[in-house]
C-alpha cells in the first residue's frame, strides 16, 4: 500500500519555521543543499512572532562599555554557571554580526540619535543591549527571515507535523509526518535533519505558549535515542497577565520594566527592594531615584531591582501573594503609568515604546496602561533545558540529527536572560544549518527506509481516529496541565514530583485509548491526541530531572532545599531512553571553563 | 456566567451549514475562548487556526456577526449576546474546513514581489545609519501580521475573484514596506502596475477599516504607491502639478 503516504527527499530537512529553523534553512540552502522546511502552522506564525522585547547583542551602540565579554559574563551569571560555556562564548561573540546580518536582509530596528541600532535595558544585562522594534521584535525577525528565505529555493511544507524520526543504527535517515489539511501522511528522506521546534510550555496550565509548544522536538530526539539536558530548568516569567481568567498567562514584556515600570503590592510598596540576591547586590540600585536614573540612561546608576533575573522576580511575586499582599486577582501590580511624574506627555511615550502592550491590555483587559496599573503574575514561558548538542556543530548524540533554538539546551544554563533567545536563534540556527549542510554533503545517497516500518507508523498515527470510542484527548491534556502546574511548577518537592510522575503514568495509559471523533481532515482533536505522547514524555523528563536536583537554582526551586548547594554547580542533568525503554537520568560534569573565561567572569563581577 | 449561543460554520469544501452550539461564558472571554470551549466539550474536530491568542500572529481570522475580525481579540462583551453570535470563515479564500480557509494564494502573491535590496553600507564596518523618523514610516507597514482580513473584505478579491490579476491590499502593504524602507534600492513600480494590478483598487478603504493593526492601508500605502505609478508612467503634467503642490 504505497498510497498511504507520499515521499520527499532533501539533503537537509528542517523541522520548525521559527527564527531558528528559518535561519538554519537559509544557511543550508545558501551552501547549495536542497532544503525542506516543515512547520505545524502557517509560515510566519511560529512562536518567534510573539517575542516582544528584543534581541541581545553587545553592539555597544548605547553604552560603549559593552562588549562580548560582558555579555558572556552576564549570560553565565544569569544561568548560575550551569551554561555550556563554549556555547555562551559563541553566542556572545557572534550575536552582533547576526543582528547586522538581519538588518542587511531588511529588518528595521529602532535607531539611536546617530542613526545606529538602538538598544534597551533588560533584566540581567549590565548595559542596554537589546536591539528592538518597539515591542514587536519577534515579528520583525520572523518576517525578515521569512521574506528573505522564500527566495532561496527552499520547499516549505506548512501545517505539516512530524511525529517520528527514522533511525538506522545511530544515524537519522528520515522523518514521518502528517499534514493537517487532509490528514495525509508524508515520508521525508533526508541526509541530515535539524530540529528547531521550540519549547513545551503547554505542559502547564498557565503559560505564554501556544498550542504548538508540546515538546515535539525534544520527544522526537529522545525517542531517537538522543540525550536531553537540564530538563528541570523551566523559566517562569514573572509577568504574565492574570485577569480576566481567559487571558491568564499571556505575556507582559519585560520591556515594561526596562522602560521604568515598577512592581508594587497591595500596600503600594515596591517590594523588589527587599531580598536582593548576593550575586547582584553590588549592581542593584539602593533607592527608587537611582533606579529611575538607570532606566533613563545614567551610566553611573545601578539597575532597579525590578530588572533582576526572572527566576528571582517570579518568586518574589509569589511570596507577596502568599503573604496576603497580592493584587486583587492574586498577582502583583505592574505600574508604568507612574512615569508621568517624571516625564512630560508620558502617555504618548508609553504608547510609542510599548504599543502592543497598550493594545493588549486595552483590548483584552479593558485597562489603559498609560493611566492604570496592570496586574501580573508568573507564567510558564521558556525551556532552558532540551536537546543536548555539541557546542561546535549543534549535532545531538544521534548522528546527522541537529538541534537549535529553544528546543536545544546549553546556552542558558539554569535561567535564561531576556533577549538571549532571539539572538540564540540566529547564532545557533546559522551554525546548525551550516553543519547540517556540511554533514549532508559528505553523504552520497539517501538511505533506504523500510516501508513496513512506515506502514506501521501510519497505522499508529491513525489509531485515535480509527477507534470508535475512547477518551477525549483534550481532557487528558487538561489533567496533565493541572498536574504539572500544581506539582512541578514554580515550586517543587520530592513528594509532589513523585505524585506527578504517578499521575503521568496514569495519563499515558489513558492516552493509549484517546479517541478523536470525526475524520482525518483538519481535525484538532486528532492532533491533540497525537501531541499527548510528546507532552507526557517531556513532563516525565522534567519531573525526573527535578527530583534528582536536590537544591534550588535558577528556574528550579525545591521546597526542601531552598538554597543553592555547592555540588549543584558541578553537574548538569541528562535524561535518555534506557535499553528497556524506561527513562533514565544521569548527572554529567559541567563543561569546564577555560582560564580566560574565568578571568572574564571575575573581571565582570 | 451566562449561556450564550453560537452559530458556527461547519463543513468542508463547498458543503456546509451553520451549526448551533450553546456554551457557558465568563468575564473577559473572547470569541476564540468560546470556540475552544465548544471544541473541548462538544465538537473536538471543529477546525480552527490560532497561535498567540494575543493579536500578534494573525492566525485566527474569521467573520464574526459578519465582521472580519481576529477571534482572539474580539471580546464577547463587545457583542450582543442576546442573539446567537455567528462565526464563519473568511470568504475571499477557498474553504478547507469549518473556520479554516486555504490562504496559500497570499504566500504565492508575496513571492511575486521583488525582495528587499539594500543600498551599499554607510559605514566601513558594513553597517547603515538611518534616522528614526525615516524608519518609522516603513515600520507602520511592517506591523502587518498577515491575518489577510483586508484581503477578505476587498471587493476585487471577495466579489470579483481577481486573484490572478491583483495582489490585494495586504500585499500592497508589503510592497510599500519595501518601497519605503530607507535602505531599499529596488524598483517595484512597473511590477505594481503591470503584474500586481494596483489599478484594480478604487480606494473604497474597506481594507483600512478592518486592519487589526490599524495600518492606514489605503492612505499611507496604496495611494502613495499609485502616485508613484502615475509619476513613472503617465502624464508629465500631473507630475509637475504634484511637485508644485508639495512645495506649497
Ligand atoms: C510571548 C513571548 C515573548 C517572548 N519575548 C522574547 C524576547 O523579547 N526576546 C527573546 O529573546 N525571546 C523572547 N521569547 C522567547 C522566544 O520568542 C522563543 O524562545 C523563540 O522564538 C523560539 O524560537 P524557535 O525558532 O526555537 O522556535 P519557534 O519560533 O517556536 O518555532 C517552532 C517551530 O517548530 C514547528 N514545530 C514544532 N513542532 C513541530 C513538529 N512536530 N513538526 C513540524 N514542525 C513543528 C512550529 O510549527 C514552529 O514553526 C518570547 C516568547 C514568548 C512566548
Ligand atoms: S481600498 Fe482598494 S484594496 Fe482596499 S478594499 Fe478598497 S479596493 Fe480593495
Ligand atoms: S494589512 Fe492589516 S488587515 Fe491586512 S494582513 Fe496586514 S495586519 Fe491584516
Ligand atoms: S491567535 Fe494570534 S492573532 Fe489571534
Amino acid at each position: 500500500m504505497t498510497d498511504r503516504y507520499t515521499t520527499h527527499e532533501y539533503d537537509v530537512l528542517i523541522i520548525g519555521a521559527g527564527g531558528a529553523g528559518l535561519r538554519a534553512a537559509i544557511e543550508a540552502a545558501s551552501m547549495g543543499d536542497s532544503v525542506g522546511v516543515v512547520c505545524k502552522s502557517l509560515l510566519g506564525k511560529a512562536h518567534t512572532v510573539m517575542a516582544e522585547g528584543g534581541m541581545a547583542a553587545s553592539m555597544g551602540n548605547v553604552d560603549d562599555r559593552d562588549n562580548w565579554k560582558v555579555h558572556f559574563a552576564d549570560t553565565m551569571r544569569g544561568g548560575q554557571y550551569l551554561n555550556n560555556c563554549m556555547m555562551a562564548e559563541h553566542h556572545a561573540k557572534e550575536a552582533a554580526s547576526c543582528v547586522h546580518e538581519l538588518e542587511s536582509w531588511g529588518a528595521l530596528f529602532d535607531r539611536t540619535k546617530e542613526g545606529k541600532i538602538l538598544q534597551r535595558n533588560f533584566g540581567g544585562h549590565k548595559y542596554p543591549r537589546l536591539a528592538h522594534v518597539g515591542d514587536r521584535t519577534g515579528l520583525e525577525m520572523i518576517r525578515t527571515l521569512q521574506d528573505h528565505g522564500i527566495h532561496h529555493g527552499i520547499d516549505f511544507h506548512m501545517e505539516v507535523t512530524v511525529t517520528n524520526l527514522l533511525i538506522d543504527g545511530n544515524k537519522v535517515v528520515g522523518a514521518f509526518a502528517y499534514e493537517r489539511e487532509k490528514g495525509r501522511f508524508i515520508l521525508f528522506k533526508a541526509k541530515a535533519i535539524v530540529i528547531a521546534t521550540g519549547g513545551f510550555g503547554r505542559a502547564f496550565k498557565i503559560t505564554s505558549n501556544s498550542w504548538e509548544y508540546t515538546g515535539d522536538g525534544q520527544t522526537l530526539a529522545y525517542d531517537a535515542g538522543a540525550d536531553l539536558l537540564d530538563m528541570e530548568f523551566v523559566q517562569f516569567h514573572p509577568t504574565g497577565m492574570v485577569w480576566p481568567p481567559s487571558v491568564r498567562g499571556i505575556l507582559v514584556t519585560e520591556g515594561v520594566r526596562g522602560e521604568g515600570g515598577i512592581l508594587t503590592n497591595s500596600e503600594g510598596k515596591r517590594f523588589m527592594f527587599e531580598d536582593v540576591p548576593p550575586l547582584y547586590r553590588s549592581s542593584t540600585a539602593d533607592n527608587e531615584e537611582e533606579g529611575w536614573r538607570y532606566v533613563t540612561g545614567d551610566k553611573d546608576a545601578n539597575r532597579p531591582p525590578e530588572l533582576l533575573t526572572r527566576d528571582h522576580v517570579a518568586r518574589k511575586i509569589v511570596k507577596e501573594v502568599k503573604a496576603g499582599r497580592g493584587s486583587e486577582h492574586g498577582g502583583a501590580y505592574l505600574d508604568i503609568a507612574w512615569i508621568k511624574e517624571k516625564i512630560k506627555d508620558s502617555e504618548t511615550h508609553i504608547k510609542k515604546k510599548l504599543p502592543s502592550m497598550y493594545h493588549q491590555f486595552k483590548e483584552l483587559a479593558g485597562v489603559d496602561i498609560t493611566k492604570e496599573k496592570m496586574e501580573v503574575g508568573p507564567t510558564t514561558h521558556y525551556a532552558m533545558g532540551g536537546i543536548r548538542v555539541d557546542s561546535e556543530t549543534q549535532m545531538t548524540t544521534v548522528e546527522g540529527l541537529f538541534a537549535c533554538g529553544e528546543c536545544a539546551a546549553g546556552l542558558h544554563g539554569a535561567n535564561r536572560l531576556g533577549g538571549n533567545s532571539l539572538s540564540d536563534l540566529l547564532v545557533f540556527g546559522k551554525r546548525a544549518g551550516a553543519h547540517a549542510a556540511k554533514f549532508a554533503t559528505a553523504i552520497d545517497t539517501f538511505s533506504a527506509i523500510d516501508s513496513k516500518e512506515v506502514d506501521s507508523l501510519v497505522t499508529q498515527a491513525l489509531a485515535p481516529v480509527d477507534r470508535t470510542e475512547g477518551e477525549n484527548p483534550y481532557k487528558i491534556q487538561q489533567d496533565l496541565q493541572e498536574t504539572m502546574q500544581d506539582l512541578a511548577g514554580i515550586s517543587r518537592s520530592e513528594a509532589g514530583l513523585n505524585e506527578a510522575m504517578e499521575h503521568i503514568r496514569g495519563y499515558a495509559k489513558r492516552a493509549e485509548n484517546a479517541h478523536a471523533p470525526g475524520n482525518r481532515e483538519y481535525n484538532p482533536g486528532w492532533h491533540t491526541a497525537l501531541d499527548l505522547h510528546n507532552l507526557l514524555t517531556v513532563s516525565e523528563a522534567m519531573c525526573l530531572s527535578a527530583e534528582q536536583r536536590t537544591e534550588s537554582r535558577g528556574g528550579h526551586f525545591r521546597e526542601e532545599y531552598p538554597e543553592k548547594s555547592k555540588e549543584g554547580s558541578t553537574y548538569n542533568t541528562v535524561v535518555r531512553k534506557a535499553k528497556d525503554g524506561s527513562m533514565e537520568v544521569e548527572r554529567v560534569p559541567v563543561v569546564p571553563q577555560t582560564d580566560e573565561m574565568k578571568q572574564i567572569i571575575e573581571a565582570n563581577e | 456566567m451566562a449561556q450564550v449561543t453560537f452559530n458556527i460554520w461547519r463543513g468542508e469544501g463547498n458543503n456546509g451549514s451553520f451549526k448551533e452550539y450553546t456554551t457557558e461564558v465568563s468575564e473577559g472571554m473572547v470569541v476564540l475562548d468560546a470556540v475552544h470551549e465548544i471544541q473541548i466539550e462538544q465538537a473536538p474536530d471543529l477546525g480552527v487556526r490560532w497561535n498567540c491568542k494575543a493579536g500578534k500572529c494573525g492566525s485566527c481570522s474569521a467573520e464574526i456577526n459578519g465582521m472580519p475580525k481576529l477571534m482572539c481579540m474580539t471580546r464577547l462583551s463587545s457583542l450582543d449576546l442576546e442573539k446567537p453570535v455567528t462565526v464563519e470563515p473568511m470568504k475571499a479564500f477557498p474553504l478547507v474546513k469549518d473556520l479554516v480557509t486555504d490562504v496559500s494564494w497570499n504566500y504565492e502573491a508575496k513571492m511575486a514581489i521583488k525582495p528587499f535590496k539594500p543600498r551599499k553600507p554607510d559605514a566601513p564596518d558594513g553597517t547603515w545609519r538611518m534616522a528614526q523618523e525615516d524608519v518609522e514610516r516603513a515600520q507602520e507597514f511592517r506591523k502587518c501580521i498577515e491575518c489577510f482580513l483586508c484581503q477578505d473584505v476587498c471587493h476585487v478579491l471577495r466579489d470579483h475573484h481577481e486573484h490572478d490579476k491583483y495582489i490585494g491590499p495586504a500585499m500592497l502593504v508589503k510592497a510599500a514596506a519595501f518601497e519605503m524602507h530607507p535602505l531599499d534600492v529596488e524598483n517595484r513600480i512597473p511590477d505594481l502596475k503591470n503584474e500586481h494590478g494596483i489599478g484594480f483598487c478604487n480606494i473604497t478603504k474597506c481594507c483600512t477599516k478592518v486592519c487589526p493593526e490599524h495600518i492606514t492601508i489605503t492612505d499611507n500605502a496604496i495611494i502613495p504607491l499609485k502616485e508613484s505609478v502615475v509619476d513613472e508612467f503617465y502624464d508629465p503634467l500631473t507630475k509637475l502639478f504634484r511637485i508644485f503642490k508639495s512645495k506649497k
